[in-house]
Parts: structure tokens; C-alpha cells; sequence
């Protein structure tokens, strides 16, 4: 009864694939982005620095990964190395060229990333599940080590890390120090909406479409003329890309300085916990899960505290990651489609209450 | 120095390292036994691995902190004041408490899911044991209770060569338990009725349930075997650096062992192991140095991805059948 | 994308989370947040440390009443060496008015010098760290004494160079440079290779990946091959257990292994068991529980149950030590910015000029308990690390020893390095501000 779409009519193909053919849907979306542009700016700094904006990077990072291992069922666990791509990618394009706006190399390293990613996507052709998450592997390590050895890609500094420079949209700091936390996050939140957008749209058409044909079965998606390799280098090239801008705004926009070992394998892992726990195939899930796996450790660590338990820092912590870990099994059995899959429940729920169906 | 003239690049990447392997035999041959040494570490992991993959079709994350775990309880124990032998009697007892935990409360209400969720299954069971390992036993390494074990110390030095050749006995040792170990297993899994229903449930979930085998007794004795191999990998690789949660990442190298042996197969589990540690270790010895050396880091992982192009399913793998 | 929804219910969920750690901005305490790290693969050298730190501010509080009459809150926050956490906790003490930043991880260093002056909490990373901050000119708000690790490298080649009966000696030996394949491991590489150009030594580099801590066979081989005179090490972690124990395998002269101060931790080598019998490191504060500081420790807060130490041994072994000297550091700071400001309850702003003219000498280190434990030192507003001595300690196989005199950096060739190092930082981080904070006169 509270989520009822009787005598909400669709009366054209266009409305019936509509992205929110429920008003309801539409009235709620609307909210949300109001709260989110208008509301939450004003925000404390700790919120938008600790939580807003890691959360909406590693949704645009989960989302990327589930482009990948979601929609078109290749595993990989090199999601970390190309997010530091993309970091560095932007690093060096924003020194070479400073007078350039930060937001268009932000978008442009992602280029990078995508073509990286096309180079380790090649075997995938004939390497599948576990053993292609293991050739991923190969481009984790062997990245990580390339971040390292080639100074180039930090302009020779002695300490070996990203300096984030200062850099200005409309006259306003976006990147380092004095860039303020809601000014950081309108920007990220603008990209993510947008690349959300240009994904939902994506996996919606023809593209998507031929990935999932390919996820659910690559042979019969060969038969029916789908190119595999063309496919799933795509899907390479997207997720990459995704994961590239997700990196470049970790380090600009988060971070603001740090070095390479912040891309390491523990990353990669961390994104792929977000898409499975999220939903494989869905990007509200990516949302959900980088929601639930980056804020609950935090959650977690402050309860103690807030609980008034008096706990050492170290125990608190291995509790956390105790929890997290029966979290994630629980999770997995109480729903192993995700998230997303409860949550659609939840709405099937919402809609019949108060009867059963 | 010469300058890095083309042809001087190809005499330093084709010559130079085999005119070193030739001018000392003693370092090649040592520099082939520590790459063994290494690959049957890796070998050890991967069993593991193979075991919980061939029995239950799970891609068994957890396996790295497995071994940090067990040793570390081991460890642990012995540090609360057990004896040494007590405490391995306790932590064998343990690891079938965490085989049985798992499988009732992990792998039975996700049975029949898809592989990736067991798969993510097993990294919530890595979280949850490193935050319950830290808790009971704190996160410092320790040191592995090499001596109350009786595990020889020293080396055997040979004089061999031209130069000298050292043999850790600790790594004799090492080779040694794990032949027993694959040997017993073979032995098990081809000799006993447990073993035959092992290899049955291996090939066929349903036809071995249809024929009265019980899938949760077999998973809590592979649950169990993987326990005890992890076991005796931390007891090995702890003795020869130290019991600490680092060693959880060096666990992630067991992956190109079972790309390169199957993931089905433990002969190839220790084939590939070796292969490995012995590529490994060559490559950066005598070619390291020319990219700067520490390639040891994904040398191990393009290897395996040379290999999978040419054989998909691995060394040992069984062969991929696809149908519509 | 009714992910929005979501998006909601997180933030109200959150919300509630963002005002749990209510500013209870005490008038009377100063509040000294210690980001500590007791867990994760690093834990080894971070309890210690942290013990050392929570424990010698607990003893003012304790002894004292606290610096000026005021007590001291100290609060840790758990980062277990992950920059992530890092954030976090910087964030979540920043409303209670934090009068300095302790990193204790080069990463999460990095990651908040551009914030320090922004949000005027200045940050101490004793001995670690971004080198290029000891110059005080472009980074007015961080400091990092007692030495940077480019005056380790270069006080360990005048040690060797003392070993061999002279520097010019020095000509035509090897030195081997073992060190984590991070930017903290190759920190001291363009020291070391301009002094092999001065001395004409040989410089073998040995990176050891982070994912191959405890796997270092192949690189011990290498040395093996290569036959350095003397190895430094800058290692850390788990890798240097396992390095002691791998250069005991190949008969490495153990004598010949020194390796930097954040290697020199009682964890580092006694997993080696006999086999580490001699390893040398860098120092520069002396291990033992005799000295007054410590003993004060044990009465006020060991005894009372107040400290998180296994035992009474762990007082005074060496990363403790060290604790308790970052510890010093932020008292002595407290103290002097309450004598600069005169008033009791002092802010980041007046911490930032405490630190900058801060002053130990030899009477103030008798005053509080520590001769013989740590040297005299002073920063000033240009040079925020002073470039101090160290000296070099033997692993007797139970404990440190020292087994050096006091060895001062070659700060001729220090200094230039930190020169062109900071102008980099400020050029390439454009917008870094310009200093404008007033220097204040050395107490």
C-alpha cells in the first residue's frame, strides 16, 4: 500500500523502458538528489570527507568492477591497480599540462586505465572464472611494481608519492588543501551521477545486453553472433575506465596526496566485496554495497565508543573485522543475489503490505 | 659499463645469464634447491586449495589465513604454557572445529550457490578469522616453536662445484613432510572407502548423494585435511621466517601453482608448485637485475598466464568440455 | 538507480554516526590524539611503540598532574598502517580540538601535511615520514627531529667508514642497500648514490616487493653473488625478521647488516634466535629500563595496571623507548607553547610554535629523567628536524647494546637534498602556501 503503481499507465514503448517507470520511483530519486545536492553540502566535514565521498567513489569503482565481473561474468582482482592508473594517469596529465581543467584529465585518465585494461583483458578470451581472476592478478602485481619502479610516473620526487597540486573549477579550489570538503563532493557527486547515468544507460542497450548474453553463456552468445572478444574487451574497457576515474578521484579528491601502495591487492578485494555483497548485476547494488562495506567497519569501530564499552582501540578493531566477516556471511545466506535482490524484495513487500500477497 | 646498445641488451637477456649459471654451478644449483624449497611451500597451499576445490567445488580464499591461523594458534598455545606437542595436538583438534563450523554454518545454507558467492563466502571466513587470531593471540609475528618440535636446525653444507652448496636441514625437513603428506593423501583418497566417496563426490555432487554418500561428512574431512596441510605450511614457512599475518599475501601465490596444475589435481598441485618456485626464483636471480630487481612480485603470475594461454585448463586440469 | 534511496538512508544513518563523537570540547585538558597502529601485519613494532607513547603521558598525568597544572587527555586511535583508517581518524578527532598530528605511517604522513596548515594542527612525525619537511620555510606546520633518513644513510656510511679505519677507505668496496620496495624503502637511494660518487664506493641496490617480505631467498642469493662489504637496511615489518634470519643462512657477517632505526626493534630480530647475534642498527634512544623517566613510568602507571605492556620487561626495550621520546617531544612542546602563550589550555596554533622552538638541552633532559637516554636537541623555525646524531646498536642476542659513539649526519651533503626536495614538493603541489607564521625565539 505504500508503493502502489495502480492507475499509473504507460501508454508508449519509451515509458514502459523508462529508468523509473513508477511514480513513486521518480518522486523518490527526485528527493534523494535534492538531499544530496542541496542537503547534505551543508554537511559536517566529517561526514562528507569520511563518509560522502569515499562512498560515492567506491560506488563509481564498484560500479566499473560490475560492469565487469556483474554484467559480463569475468572475474578480476585487479580492480585496485587500474584505479591507481588512473591516478597516476591524471597525475602526470595535470603536471604536463596544468592549465587544463583537473575535471577533463580526471575523465581523460580514465582513457588510460580503459587501455590498460584492454592489454590484460586480451587473454580472457580464453581463460575463464578462476583462472582468468588469476591472469588479473598478474596485472595487479605487475602495476603496482610499474607504480614503483617507474619514476617517471611521480615526476622523480624523493618521496615517491603523488603531490595532489592545487587545482581551481570556476575559480573555486576543487583539489588540495584549501579546497573544502563540500566543494570536493559537489564535484564527485556531479561525475558519479553522470557516469551512473551514461552506465545505467549503457548495460541497458545493446551493449549491455550483448555482455550479459555473454555472461550467462558465452558459446550460445557466439552462436547467436555476438564477438566475444570485441565484447568482452569493451567490458574491459568500461570497467576500466570507471575503475581509472574512480581512482584519479581517490587520489585528487580524497586522498589529496598519498603513494601507490593505497592501490594495492586489499583494494581490489575491498571492490569486488562491494559488487558481490551489493548485487552482481545490478548498479543500485553497487551503490548499496560500497555503502554497506566501506561505512559499516566505521559504524563499527564508533558503537563501542558510543555504546559507552570501554574497549581497547586494537580489540575494538578485531572485533570489527570479525563482524564484518560474519556480516558477509550472513548477508550471502540470508540473500546471495545482494542487496540489490533484498532490496527489490523489500519493495514487492512495500507494495502488497499489508497483505501477504 | 657499456652503453645499453641493443646488442648489449640482448647479450645481458640471452648470454650473460647462462654464462653466470656456468661460471658458478654452486650458485645455479643453490639458486634451483631455494626455488624447490619455495615451490614446495607454495605446492603446500596450493593442496590445500585443491582438496576444498575438487570435494566441495569451493574456491577457498580462507586457505592463506588458514595457515597463518593454525600456526599462530600453534604458537599461541605453546606461549599460554602448553607443551609443544600438546599444543599441536590441540590446534589438530581446532582446525576440525573450524572444518565443522564451516561447513555447518558456511557451506550448508549456501549450498547450490553459484561459485562466486562461495567464493565471497570464504573472504568473509578470511575477515572473521584474522579479526579472532589477533584477538586470542595478538598480531605481532612470533616465533615458530621450531626446537620443542624437534625440526633440525643448521644446514648441511656441500662442498660441490667449485663452491659451496647449503642445504637447510629445515628445508629437507619441509620437502620431506610435504612428499609424506601428498603420498598419504594419495593413499587416502585411492585406498579407503572415505577416499573413494571423496573422488566420487569430486566428480559427480549429485550422483554421489544418489548414492548415499553424505556430502557434509565428506566436506568436514576436506575442511579438515586442507586444516591440517595449512597447518604444517605455517609450521614450515613459520620456521623459516616467522608466524605473522604477512604471510596471508604470500598464500596468494599458490594461485599460479593451480593455474599451472589444474585446479583439480594434486599432482599438479605440486608440479606446478615446484615449477614455480624454481621460475621464480631463476628469473630473479639472473634476470631480476636487469628490470631492478624484486620481480618476484608477479614473475610467478605471468608464468602461469604464459601457460594458460597455451593449456586453458592447466598443466593437470581436466579438460574443459563446453556444451550448449 | 533508486540507489538514491539508498543514499538517504545511509546518510541519516551515518548522520547519527557523524555526532557520536560529540566535541566535548574540555576547557580543562588538552587533547592529545595518538594514531597508533596495534593490529595489521606492522603490529609488531606499532604496540610497542604505542605503549610507549600512551604510557609516558599517562606518567605526567599521574606524576605531575598533567603539564602546567592541566591534564593531558590521550586518546589512540587504531589505523592499523592503513591509509584509509588514517583518514578516518584524523577526521573523527579533528572537532575536538587536537593540538598535534602523530601519522606513525609515511603514507597517511603524506596524506596530511597539505591539511596541517589548513586546519592548524601541526603534525610530528619523529624520524619518519616526507624528508623534505625538515625544512621549516615551506613546511612551517610539520616536523620531523630528531633526523631525517637521509642522515640515517649518511650517519651509517661514517660508520662503516669508521669501521674500515677511515671514509677514504671507502674507495672500491660495495655497499648494499636491502630495502621494502615502497616509497619509504628507497628514501635514502640519491644520498647513497651521490656518496658513492664522493667516495667512490659501489652502490647495490636490493628491493624486497611487499608482497615477498617473508620470501627473500633469491635476494639473499643475489648477495651472496655480489659479496657487498656492508648492507643498510631499510626494512620494516616482517621483512626484517625474516631478512636477519636469510643473511644468517647464507653466513652473511652479521656485523656487516645495519639497518636504520625503524629496523631495530626487538621484534625485528629475535625470531632470528641465535642467528641474529650481532645484527647492528641505527639509533637514537638508548634501550634500558635504569634511567629515571622509566623508572617513573614503571612506579606511576606499570604498577598501578595502568599500561598495556606484557610485562615489565617491555618497559625500556627499544620501540617503547622510542614511544616515550615522541612522547617527550609533544609534553616538552605542550610546555613550551604554554610559556610562549601563557595560558595553560593551548590550541593547535600555539602547539605549532612550542614545537618550532623547542629547545631539550642537557639540564632540561636531567630535569626529566632521561640523560643518557636520548642526546640534546633543538629545532628551529627553517630547520624542523635539527639533523641529530645517532648512534649504533648491537643485538646482543637478548637486548640492545650500544655499540657506537654518537655519530653525527654529514649535514653538507643532508641539507642540499632537503633543499631541492622541499622546492620540488612546493612547486609541483601548486598553491602551496607561503609561510606567514611568525618565528618565534629559541626558549
Amino acid at each position: 500500500m505504500f508503493y502502489r503503481e495502480a492507475g499509473q499507465f504507460k501508454t508508449t514503448y519509451a515509458a514502459d523502458m523508462a529508468v523509473f517507470p513508477v511514480l513513486q520511483d521518480r518522486i523518490g530519486f527526485g528527493a534523494i538528489l535534492a538531499v544530496a545536492y542541496l542537503v547534505l553540502p551543508f554537511a559536517s566535514e566529517f561526514l562528507l570527507h569520511v563518509v560522502m565521498i569515499p562512498f560515492l567513489i567506491f560506488s563509481l569503482a564498484a560500479i566499473g568492477l560490475n560492469i565487469l565481473t556483474g554484467y559480463t561474468g569475468l572475474l578480476s582482482l585487479g580492480t585496485g591497480a587500474f584505479m591507481g592508473i588512473g591516478a597516476f594517469a591524471c597525475y602526470k596529465l595535470t603536471s604536463i599540462f596544468p592549465n587544463v581543467n583537473i575535471i577533463v584529465w580526471v575523465i581523460a585518465s580514465g582513457f588510460f586505465a580503459a587501455a590498460v585494461g584492454v592489454l590484460f583483458g586480451l587473454p580472457s578470451l580464453r581463460i575463464k572464472g578462476f583462472y582468468l581472476a588469476v591472469a588479473t592478478l598478474a596485472a595487479q602485481f605487475f602495476l603496482q611494481w610499474c607504480f614503483i619502479r617507474i619514476p617517471w610516473l611521480y615526476n622523480y620526487n624523493s618521496s615517491g608519492s603523488i603531490e595532489v597540486p592545487e587545482r581551481t573549477l570556476f575559480g573555486i579550489p576543487i583539489t588540495g588543501p584549501t579546497a573544502t570538503a563540500s566543494s570536493r563532493y559537489l564535484v564527485v557527486l556531479a561525475i558519479v551521477a553522470v557516469m551512473t547515468w551514461i552506465a545505467s544507460n549503457l548495460v541497458r542497450g545493446r551493449i549491455g545486453r550483448s555482455w550479459m548474453a555473454v555472461r550467462d553463456m558465452d558459446i550460445a552468445a557466439e552462436l547467436m553472433g555476438i564477438r566475444l572478444l570485441q565484447t568482452k574487451l569493451v567490458a574491459f574497457a568500461v570497467s576500466s575506465f570507471y575503475c581509472g576515474v574512480a581512482g584519479a578521484l581517490l587520489m585528487f579528491l580524497w586522498y589529496g596526496g598519498g603513494e601507490s601502495g593505497v592501490f594495492d591487492i586489499n583494494q581490489s578485494f575491498f571492490v569486488l566485496f562491494m559488487v558481490i555483497i551489493g548485487g552482481l548485476g545490478s548498479l543500485i547494488g553497487s551503490f548499496m554495497g560500497a555503502a554497506l562495506i566501506y561505512t559499516l567497519p566505521i559504524v563499527l569501530r564508533a558503537t563501542p565508543a558510543a555504546l559507552g564499552v570501554p574497549l581497547r582501540s586494537e580489540t575494538v578493531d578485531h572485533l570489527t573485522f570479525m563482524t564484518v566477516g560474519v556480516l558477509i556471511i550472513g548477508f550471502l545466506v540470508l540473500e546471495p543475489m545482494g542487496l540489490a535482490r533484498l532490496w527489490q524484495i523489500t519493495k514487492q513487500k512495500l507494495r502488497v503490505w499489508p497483505f501477504p500477497y | 659499463m657499456p652503453g645499453p646498445s641493443p646488442v648489449n641488451i640482448l647479450y645481458q637477456v640471452f648470454i650473460d645469464p647462462f654464462v653466470q649459471m656456468g661460471t658458478a654451478p654452486d650458485l645455479f644449483v643453490q639458486t634451483i634447491w631455494e626455488g624447490f624449497v619455495t615451490g614446495v611451500l607454495y605446492s603446500l597451499i596450493a593442496l590445500g586449495f585443491v582438496l576444498i576445490f575438487k570435494a566441495s567445488g569451493v574456491f577457498n580464499f580462507a586457505q592463506g589465513i588458514m595457515v597463518v591461523f593454525s600456526a599462530l594458534t600453534l604458537v599461541g598455545l605453546h606461549q599460554h604454557g602448553l607443551p609443544a606437542f600438546a599444543a599441536l595436538g590441540l590446534t589438530i583438534v581446532i582446525m576440525y572445529g573450524l572444518a565443522f563450523g564451516v561447513e555447518r554454518l558456511v557451506l550448508r545454507p549456501l549450498v547450490n550457490q553459484p561459485d562466486i558467492i562461495l567464493f565471497m563466502a570464504t573472504f568473509g571466513l578470511t575477515y572473521f578469522l584474522i579479526g579472532l587470531g589477533e584477538l586470542m593471540f595478538g598480531g605481532e609475528p612470533k616465533t615458530m616453536i621450531a626446537d620443542q618440535l624437534y625440526l633440525p636446525k643448521g644446514a648441511i653444507d656441500l662442498h660441490i662445484l667449485g663452491g659451496l652448496v647449503s642445504l637447510q636441514k629445515l628445508d629437507i625437513t619441509g620437502a620431506v613432510i610435504a612428499l609424506v603428506m601428498v603420498a598419504g593423501l594419495g593413499v587416502f583418497f585411492q585406498k579407503t572407502r572415505i577416499g573413494r566417496a571423496l573422488r566420487a563426490v569430486a566428480d559427480s555432487h549429485r550422483a554421489a548423494l544418489s548414492v548415499g554418500i553424505s556430502l557434509e561428512q565428506i566436506w568436514v574431512i576436506v575442511w579438515f585435511a586442507a586444516g591440517i596441510v595449512a597447518l604444517a605450511t605455517g609450521v614450515m614457512w613459520g620456521a623459516r621466517s616467522d608466524v605473522s599475518f604477512a604471510l596471508q599475501i604470500i598464500a596468494l601465490k599458490a594461485l599460479p601453482v593451480l593455474i599451472l596444475g589444474g585446479f583439480t589435481s594434486i599432482p599438479g598441485a605440486i608440479v606446478g608448485g615446484v615449477v614455480i618456485g624454481i621460475g621464480e626464483k631463476i628469473g630473479e636471480f639472473y634476470w631480476g637485475p636487469l628490470l631492478g630487481s624484486g620481480i618476484e612480485s608477479w614473475l610467478a603470475y605471468v608464468i602461469a598466464l604464459i601457460f594458460l594461454l597455451f593449456r586453458p585448463q592447466g598443466l593437470f586440469g581436466e579438460r574443459i568440455i563446453e556444451r550448449i | 538507480m533508486r540507489c538514491k534511496h539508498l543514499v538517504l538512508g545511509t546518510a541519516l544513518a551515518l548522520g547519527t554516526v557523524a555526532i557520536i563523537p560529540v566535541a566535548a570540547s574540555a576547557e580543562d585538558s588538552i587533547y592529545v590524539p595518538l594514531m597508533t597502529y596495534r593490529t595489521g601485519p606492522f603490529s609488531a613494532s606499532g604496540t610497542p611503540i604505542a605503549n610507549g607513547m600512551v604510557d609516558y603521558l599517562n606518567m605526567i598525568n599521574a606524576r605531575d598532574g598533567g603539564i602546567g597544572g592541566v591534564k593531558i587527555k590521550v586518546e589512540e586511535c587504531e589505523t592499523g598502517y592503513d591509509t584509509a583508517k588514517g583518514v578516518q581518524c584524523y577526521e573523527s578527532v579533528k572537532s575536538k580540538n587536537p593540538i598535534v598530528t602523530t601519522p606513525y605511517s609515511t603514507a597517511i604522513t603524506l596524506q596530511v601535511i597539505p591539511k596541517a596548515g589548513v586546519d592548524k594542527v601541526p603534525i610530528l612525525s619523529m624520524a619518519y615520514g616526507l624528508s623534505a619537511a625538515a625544512d621549516g620555510n615551506v613546511f612551517p606546520w610539520v616536523f620531523n627531529p630528531p633526523s631525517t633518513y637521509w642522515d640515517g644513510a649518511s650517519i651509517f656510511v661514517k660508520y662503516v667508514g669508521q669501521k674500515l679505519g677511515g671514509v677514504d677507505k671507502l674507495k672500491g668496496k660495495t655497499i648494499g642497500l636491502v630495502y621494502l620496495d615502497a616509497p619509504y624503502g628507497k628514501e635514502p637511494i640519491p644520498l647513497l648514490q651521490e656518496l658513492a660518487k664522493d667516495y667512490g664506493f659501489t652502490l647495490k641496490l636490493y628491493p624486497v616487493p611487499a608482497s615477498e617480505m617473508q620470501n627473500q631467498s633469491a635476494l639473499w642469493l643475489g648477495i651472496r653473488r655480489d659479496r657487498p662489504d656492508y648492507i643498510y637496511m631499510q626494512g620494516f615489518g616482517a621483512m626484517n625478521p625474516t631478512a636477519v634470519k636469510e643473511a644468517a643462512r647464507i653466513n652473511f657477517p652479521m656485523e656487516h647488516l645495519i639497518g636504520n632505526w625503524w629496523a631495530g626493534g626487538e621484534s625485528d630480530v629475535r625470531p632470528a634466535g641465535d642467528g641474529g647475534k650481532g645484527y647492528l642498527s641505527l639509533d637514537f634512544n638508548v634501550v634500558g629500563h635504569d634511567f629515571p623517566v622509566m623508572q617513573d613510568i614503571i612506579k606511576y602507571v606499570v604498577d598501578k595496571g595502568g599500561s598495556q605492556v606484557a610485562s615489565k620487561a617491555d618497559v625500556g626495550e627499544n620501540f617503547y623507548g622510542r614511544g616515550v621520546l615522541n612522547s617527550m617531544i609533544i609534553a616538552e612542546g605542550i610546555r613550551n607553547a604554554q610559556k610562549l602563550t601563557g595560558r595553560q589550555v593551548i590550541t593547535g596554533e600555539d602547539m605549532r610554535r612550542g614545537l618550532e622552538s623547542l629547545n631539550i638541552d642537557q639540564t632540561r633532559l636531567d630535569q626529566l629523567g632521561m640523560v643518557g637516554f636520548a642526546r640534546p636537541f633543538r629545532v628551529s623555525c627553517s630547520d624542523h628536524s635539527g639533523h641529530h646524531a645517532a648512534y649504533v646498536a648491537k643485538w646482543d642476542g637478548h637486548t640492545w647494546v650500544k655499540d657506537s659513539d654518537w655519530i653525527e649526519p654529514m649535514k653538507d651533503k643532508v641539507l642540499p637534498l632537503i633543499d631541492a626536495a622541499a622546492k620540488q614538493y612546493a612547486t609541483s603541489s601548486t598553491g602551496w602556501p607561503k609561510r606567514t607564521e611568525p618565528c618565534d625565539k629559541s626558549s
